[in-house]
């Protein structure tokens, strides 16, 4: 940790600056994130009358279960489809907002905005275009000869969520993007086009490589977006269903807990994901922090 | 742009402007919904072109609300998101400017275990650990409250760690030069460190706010009473009606509203926003 060379002595006041986030992240952080672990390793019988300590148990349950199983697999397919889906559109435009000199502000201003639309609302006006009766999408890819219903076809289901999800992820990634090819010096693609290497060609040998870092830290946080933000998409439109074929992580946690009031199964799957973001995160931090170049 | 080609320009304002009309057209579908009457949907294609019910479907969930679906009206929504963006918006920058002074401005004992708990909080969102924090803001009977709405928001390590780059940067001459003068920690922090920092915290303020204010999961688990309902949790309750088709046109009007807050506050700080978002995230 750098310090200041500079510094001011006392002990108590740093304390008291430091109290109000230390006291906050003891009561709603530490203490929760503990009692997670803690019910992770006991099972409540259906009445909440006694529990046990089951150990491991409840872990080796869930992996033995089909149903969280299925789930895994649904978040992966998702989660993959949401960042290839967002990152491929954002680095589209964010080229293409590169390259303009006319309208460049508007064009942003058009790209960026999604940014602050909720993720849940993001579902509901997607909802509302592939509404099988009155979405207008819907009703397009009739006209195409294709029946649309996610409420009775689950990988219909599937491309619904994914599409809100992404649509709603694009400004951000188009932000980073757009930061991260502002940035590579001019020079670099002049003396590349001077050499006779037309724009394809320099997209992808010069560009490109030199966008990696960002694209990787956008790969994490995408990865991080659409394991947890996305559950206002999920819980207001597909309700994790048809069955079970939307039903994501975060989802399945919150409906084994709050509606199954399977504390442990429940507690256990948050140990899960809290190690997955661990890992995507110091991931994040190893890598981009170091910031990778080629 | 390093050389002319028209065509390629062509291809690229093209592209822009079919990726622009991607990114508007489901929000355009919404305010044309919420323009209509409910019997407009019964024919079964979705119109494309605004009716003329606007002001009575707005007027509507400003003033009554969708009663059938036991939400408030959206005004009152609209007010309690507002409390909660502003109190985690305001909170997170409050706690988090002093405990980064602290860290960066002190030496004390722990101060490496302080910095070491308030970056754990980096690693878990609160969806994680939805069911113990409902516990203990329960225990603490701050169900239903705006307490309880924005305090456990409000423990998150990001805004400290880009306090603490921002005072990294700021040069120990000043800090010298107000010791000289005979400046305590907190008028330099009042009168030199708040200054230097107003951009940063401007910038975090836009960002802090849209994410208060787009809170689900959590208002949706705190609030049973619908005075302290949020408007973006709120549609929840209007669309997940049993038994009978969504009241799309009041939907969607309370959704364009819901929205419209933060939308604002981007197209309006673009600059700050942008600043504010790459700082955050490095």
């Amino acid at each position: 940790m750098n310090d200041k060379r500079v510094s001011f002595s006392g002990v108590w006041l740093p304390a008291a600056l430091l109290a109000p986030q230390l006291a906050i992240t003891a009561v709603f952080f530490l203490w929760p994130a503990s009692q997670a672990v803690y019910q992770s390793v006991l099972r409540q019988d259906a009445f909440g009358l006694s529990v046990k300590f089951v150990g491991l148990d409840n872990f080796v349950r869930l992996f033995e279960d089909p149903g969280y199983l299925a789930s895994v697999h649904v978040t992966v397919v998702f989660s993959a489809a949401t960042a290839i889906l967002s990152m491929g559109f954002a680095l589209l435009f964010a080229v293409a907002a590169d390259r303009v000199l006319r309208g460049a502000t508007a064009y942003k201003t058009l790209m960026i905005w999604p940014y602050a639309v909720a993720p849940v609302l993001a579902g509901v006006l997607w909802w509302l275009m592939f509404n099988p009766t009155i979405g207008i999408v819907a009703y397009a890819l009739r006209g195409l000869g294709l029946s649309w219903n996610h409420v009775l076809d689950g990988d219909q289901a599937m491309i619904l969520i994914i599409i809100a999800a992404a649509w709603k992820q694009i400004s951000y990634n188009f932000v980073f993007f757009l930061a991260g090819l502002q940035s590579i010096p001019r020079s670099l693609i002049e003396a590349a086009a001077i050499d006779g290497a037309g724009p394809v060609k320099r997209f992808f040998t010069v560009t490109l490589p030199l966008l990696s870092p960002t694209t990787f830290f956008l790969a994490v946080v995408n990865l991080v977006y659409a394991f947890f933000d996305t559950f206002g998409i999920v819980h207001a439109t597909t309700g994790g269903g048809p069955g079970q074929a939307t039903t994501i992580l975060v989802y399945k946690v919150y409906r084994d807990g709050f509606i199954g009031l399977d504390l442990g199964g429940s507690a256990a799957q948050s140990v899960i994901l809290m190690a997955i973001v661990i890992v995507l995160i110091v991931i994040q931090f190893r890598f981009v922090e170091r910031r990778v170049h080629y | 742009m390093v050389e002319r080609r028209p065509l390629l320009t062509l291809v690229t304002h093209l592209t822009l402007i079919l990726g622009a009309a991607f990114i508007v057209l489901p929000v355009w579908i919404a305010f044309v919904a919420s323009t209509h009457a409910a019997s407009d949907f019964l024919s079964g294609v979705m119109p494309l072109w605004p009716g003329d019910q606007l002001v009575e479907n707005y007027w509507k969930v400003l003033g009554t609300g969708e009663a059938a679906a036991g939400t408030p009206p959206i005004g009152l929504m609209l007010f309690n998101s507002t409390v909660m963006a502003l109190s985690i918006a305001v909170g997170k920058i409050a706690i988090s400017l002093l405990s980064a002074f602290a860290i960066v401005y002190f030496r004390f004992p722990l101060k490496r275990t302080a910095f070491w708990i308030i970056f754990l909080t980096l690693m878990l969102p609160v969806e994680v650990r939805i069911l113990p924090t409902y516990e203990v803001v329960a225990g603490l009977g701050l169900l239903n409250s705006y307490a309880g709405l924005s305090l456990p928001l409000i423990a998150s390590a990001t805004a400290t760690f880009l306090f603490r780059q921002v005072f990294l940067t700021i040069p120990d001459e000043l800090t010298e030069a107000a010791r000289i003068d005979g400046a305590g920690p907190m008028k330099f922090f009042r009168d030199i460190l708040l200054p230097l920092s107003r951009t940063n915290i401007a910038a975090l303020f836009v960002i802090l706010f849209i994410y208060g204010w787009n809170q689900y999961l959590w208002p949706l688990l705190v609030t049973t009473d619908t005075g302290y309902y949020t408007a973006v949790m709120g549609i929840q309750r209007m669309v997940a009606v049993p038994d009978s088709e969504p009241l799309w046109h009041l939907i969607m009007a309370t959704a364009i509203l819901a929205m419209l807050p933060p939308v604002v506050v981007i197209v309006l700080m673009q600059r700050l926003f942008v600043q504010g978002l790459i700082e955050q995230e490095k």
